[in-house]
């Protein structure tokens, strides 16, 4: 209604990406931030970093929230970060990773422009304050 | 524009240089434009309704097909399948995929996407993803400016799949040209649930999933039903004048299959392996083919807009007349009044509504 503009549902991308099955914990936040209010789209299994990229751009997401427990975020989390750069959605873009990721890494993740690396223990209620803190304004 | 009083709607010049940028991005085949319109258009951002005009002289080409049918039917697998098929025409393809969100925190996981993944990496295909996000009627409004966004960046092909579940979802598909309703087999008690509603939309139905058990069984409950009519029960039954009656039905029934000249198909198909997509290609071109020779396409267009600006006209005079009643102290203050026996509720809308009624009176004796 044109009486409360200001009524923005945040839209999450949630993506597994590369050779990992392990989607429990990608399962579990999206429901998650369903149940916060969020409109959550989950990419499925086996995603390659162009197919992330493909649907963060696609869908005009707030916020990506990228899961990887394999250990190739370093390989696979910069391909997507210049994929964005590309379509010009990188800095509007929350990207958040979540996974097993060594201190050192989550230095260079964070150089490259994620905002924020969770890993295990980290609890929903910190993740969701997160989201809501930091989701970019729009144009 | 909604000050325009003089009764002629001036439409947005299509000026490039009065273009919002935003538009200028999109129509320039900018993703990360097209994407963001239809966010605004979502969330009714302020402005939107600038970039819809500004978009609507450059819309008209696509063709526009609604899917829909019960949670299962295999539906975004399907249109996974049909984008694979159009883009293999050299076609572009543009997707709305619309899921339905919790009525208490608003919030959706879109689930859709999953399914599609034949096309993706080709971003000649757009998907976009939308939740019914509560909004009563609004989601039709939303969802045919989205179409148009799709139109208006050039896409070839647009397709809105939605979960048939009630008048919202029907509304939807209505911004459809054809309007495909898929069955799974062995939905017996299903096929009966269709006769309210998503029958009378129909313009063919996908029996998918056909290599299960019981397809037959439904293509033939199908064919039966739309044989008898559209109402789908027997005539005759509970109604004490019959000739009547069955003479009310065969009008009905030719309205709708005879003098339109189109006999809705019912399309086998098994989605998973793309078995039957051609036939349903077949089906659908036939169905625009004939859309196109018999005029209904103008007239399915113009019906729709003539919808469009009834939904506009209503959401817009019920704000407007909400900004009103909060200026006059809000409407508990009037329905306390009433309740005091100051009042009743018919004197009071109008009250609210005479100065418009006033106005267009002195217009309409002023010419």
């Amino acid at each position: 209604m044109a009486a409360d503009p200001e009524e923005r549902t945040i839209r999450c991308l949630v993506a597994k990406v590369g050779l990992d099955g392990h989607d429990r914990g990608a399962h579990v936040i999206a429901r998650a931030f369903r149940d916060a209010g969020f409109e959550v789209i989950y990419s499925g299994l086996h995603r390659a970093p162009e197919e992330i990229v493909q649907a963060a751009v696609q869908e005009d997401v707030d916020v990506l929230g990228i899961s990887i427990l394999s250990g190739a975020h370093d390989t696979l989390v910069p391909k997507i970060m210049s994929g964005l750069a590309e379509y010009g959605a990188a800095e509007d873009t929350l990207v958040l990773v979540g996974g097993i990721v060594p201190d050192e890494d989550e230095r260079e993740l964070k150089e490259l422009g994620v905002a924020e690396v969770f890993g295990p223990g980290a609890s929903m209620a910190e993740m969701i304050e997160f989201v809501r803190a930091n989701a970019p304004e729009r144009r | 524009m909604s000050d325009d009083g003089t009764g002629t709607a001036t439409p947005q010049s299509d000026d490039a240089d009065a273009r919002d940028p935003l538009v200028a991005d999109l129509l320039a085949g900018d993703h990360r434009a097209l994407a963001r319109v239809i966010t605004k258009i979502e969330n009714r951002a302020p402005g939107y309704r600038d970039l819809v005009s500004q978009l609507h002289p450059h819309t008209g080409d696509a063709s526009v097909l609604g899917v829909t049918g019960s949670p299962g039917a295999g539906k975004s697998t399907l249109v996974d399948k049909l984008a694979e098929a159009y883009r293999d025409q050299g076609l572009t393809v543009g997707i709305i995929a619309i899921d339905p969100s919790s009525p208490f925190t608003g919030g959706a996981v879109l689930g859709d996407r999953i399914r599609m993944g034949s096309t993706v990496g080709d971003m000649d295909v757009f998907v976009r993803s939308m939740s019914a996000r509560g909004s009563l009627g609004g989601l039709s409004t939303a969802t045919a400016d989205a179409v148009r966004a799709l139109d208006a960046f050039g896409k070839d092909r647009i397709i809105v799949e939605t979960v048939g579940a009630g008048q919202n979802e029907i509304d939807v598909v209505k911004t459809a040209d054809t309007v495909a309703v898929l069955v799974p087999p062995g939905s017996g008690d299903d096929v009966q649930m269709l006769k309210a509603g998503i029958l009378e939309i129909a313009d063919l139905f996908v029996v998918n999933k056909a290599d299960l058990d019981g397809a037959d069984r439904t293509v033939r409950d199908l064919r039966e039903m739309l044989d008898y009519g559209d109402g789908g029960a027997p005539a005759g039954a509970g109604h004490h004048g019959a000739s009547e009656a069955v003479e009310g039905y065969e009008v009905d029934d030719q309205d709708a299959d005879v003098t339109d000249g189109w006999d809705r198909p019912i399309v086998e198909t098994v989605a998973k392996s793309g078995e039957g997509v051609e036939a349903l290609l077949d089906a659908l071109a036939g169905h625009r083919e004939y859309l196109e020779r018999s005029g209904a396409l103008e007239e399915i267009r113009r019906a729709r807009y003539a919808e469009e600006i009834r939904t506009l006209l209503r959401e817009d005079l019920h704000d407007l007349l909400a900004a009103e009643i909060e200026r006059r102290g809000g409407l508990d203050a009037y329905a306390s009044r009433v309740q005091a026996g100051e009042t009743d509720p018919y004197a009071v809308a109008d009250d609210l509504l005479g100065p418009l009624r006033e106005r267009y009176e002195a217009e309409a004796g002023g010419e």
